[in-house]
């Protein structure tokens, strides 16, 4: 077991991250929220509630959705992350924006990069979902300005778009 | 305060042989982490008690979904998406998928596992009730060999397991013979996704000529653990479903169980609920028995 490291010791992950990939020297326990934020300086990633309630700090880890707050960086070691700043070349990434700036799916921002990542995870699995789809796809993603109603619609618009082209 | 992850350790074994030496080389020391929806949760706070964490997210062997004739076997690292996603699991033991698609959102599905649900032994965990009523059994792995247990033996009190200090949870199998029962899960509390359970139910019966063969019933938040409702079941098995059959139901569920009062409800409002929720699974019971 000497392979294993010790109490206190940094270790060396490889991780890609929107497609390159990093090497990040880190306690093996430090979330990945601030390793992105604070070493990879991708500050996209927003800090909301720490303890996975709020989704402001989502990303895609090998294609799936989750809270970067709860994800130690060993466990993202050899994985594929995808944050906001690599959604800007997504496909749906256009769509999505129009769409929430025209219904105001967007106030202060702090929810809005985990929205658009929960809305990416959402459409890539159902291109075009009922509102109950949309309900349970941003469950996980709190907004404490807009009351939900403007983003859900986002949502759709920029799904209806999408399927139409 | 916020933990400083230089005062914690973390190793990823890579295999379950490997996880078990280190478990049986230094028990109790060690805690076991697969998805971390509870454990960063603690950590993050500062409450981790425990230092020394074993990564057990990337063992294949927890992670498999294997069908027999007889029974499923779900490996304990498989998370609430990998069942949902499950044919068998939403065929053949809706309730424990539908417990699965309102456990925190979508996020924490993809990372929350089953096995976790288990060891974490919240009694207001969304899965438990129904692996009570599918008559559950674990299987519980040291470098001492493994041994079978029925789930209704795991949790002793609040917080209190028949986990062993070396051991870890492999598996959870679930037999294949409810499959023609009249199920009902129902959670009661401020949303359905990222909020805990103020009371809920998983309940499994069948009817035959508008009597009652047979009834399972387990209720999540109502006691120091997820509990199995013995003396309703036994009260109600091979009565006609009437009225005064539902009441009597009530006032046995309401004696049963053991509420609190806590920041998300009371414990009246908690066995007024348990109640409705036992007479509602009762009513729709007789409603299939009536169209059957």
């Amino acid at each position: 077991m000497n392979s294993l490291p010790g109490m206190g010791a940094k270790c060396e992950f490889l991780i890609a991250v929107n497609g390159e990939t990093k090497m990040v020297l880190a306690h093996p326990m430090e979330r990945l929220l601030d390793v992105l934020r604070n070493q990879l300086r991708l500050t996209g990633t927003k800090e909301g509630c720490g303890e996975g309630e709020c989704g402001s700090c989502s990303v895609l880890l090998d294609g799936m959705l989750v809270n970067s707050c709860l994800v130690p960086v060993a466990q993202a070691s050899g994985a594929s992350i995808v944050t906001i700043e690599g959604i800007s070349v997504h496909v749906l990434m256009s769509p999505l924006q129009e769409a929430f700036l025209e219904c105001g799916g967007a106030q202060c921002g702090i929810c809005t990069p985990g929205m658009i990542l929960a809305a990416v995870h959402l459409l890539e699995k159902k291109p075009e979902p009922a509102l109950a789809d949309i309900r349970e796809g941003l469950a996980g993603n709190l907004c404490r300005c807009t009351g939900y109603m403007q983003i859900f619609e986002a949502v759709a618009k920029a799904a209806r778009r999408r399927v139409a082209k | 305060m916020r933990a400083d992850p230089a005062e914690y350790r973390l190793v990823s074994p890579g295999n379950l042989q490997a996880v078990l030496s280190l478990l049986a080389g230094e028990p109790a020391q060690w805690l076991l982490i697969a998805g971390g929806t509870d454990v960063m949760v603690l950590y993050s706070a500062g409450k981790l008690p425990k230092r020394k964490l074993i990564n057990i997210w990337n063992i294949p062997e927890l992670r498999q979904i294997e069908l027999f004739p007889d029974r499923i076997r779900i490996g304990a690292a498989c998370t609430y998406t990998a069942l949902r996603r499950d044919d068998i699991v939403s065929r053949e033991f809706p309730l424990l998928a539908t417990a699965a698609s309102w456990t925190g959102g979508i996020a924490n599905q993809n990372r929350g596992t089953l096995g976790g649900n288990i060891a974490n032994a919240s009694p207001a965990a969304d899965s438990l009730p129904a692996l009570l009523v599918y008559d559950a059994e674990l299987t519980l792995i040291s470098v001492r060999g493994e041994r079978r247990l029925a789930y209704r033996d795991f949790h002793s009190g609040y917080k209190q397991t028949a986990l062993a200090a070396d051991e870890l949870i492999r598996d959870i199998s679930l037999p294949r013979r409810f499959s023609g029962y009249v199920s009902h899960a129902r959670k009661v509390g401020a949303r359905n996704a990222q909020a805990i359970s103020k009371v809920c139910l998983a309940a499994l019966g069948q009817i035959a000529n508008g009597t009652i063969r047979d009834v399972r019933l387990a209720l999540g938040s109502v006691a120091p653990v997820p509990l199995r409702l013995n003396e309703t079941e036994r009260a109600v098995a091979g009565k006609k479903i009437e009225p005064s059959l539902l009441e009597m139901a009530r006032k046995i569920v309401v004696r049963e169980i053991r509420p609190i009062d806590d920041i998300r409800s009371t414990a009246r409002y908690r066995a007024a609920v348990a109640g409705n929720l036992v007479a509602e699974f009762l009513e729709k019971l007789a409603a299939a028995g009536a169209n059957a």
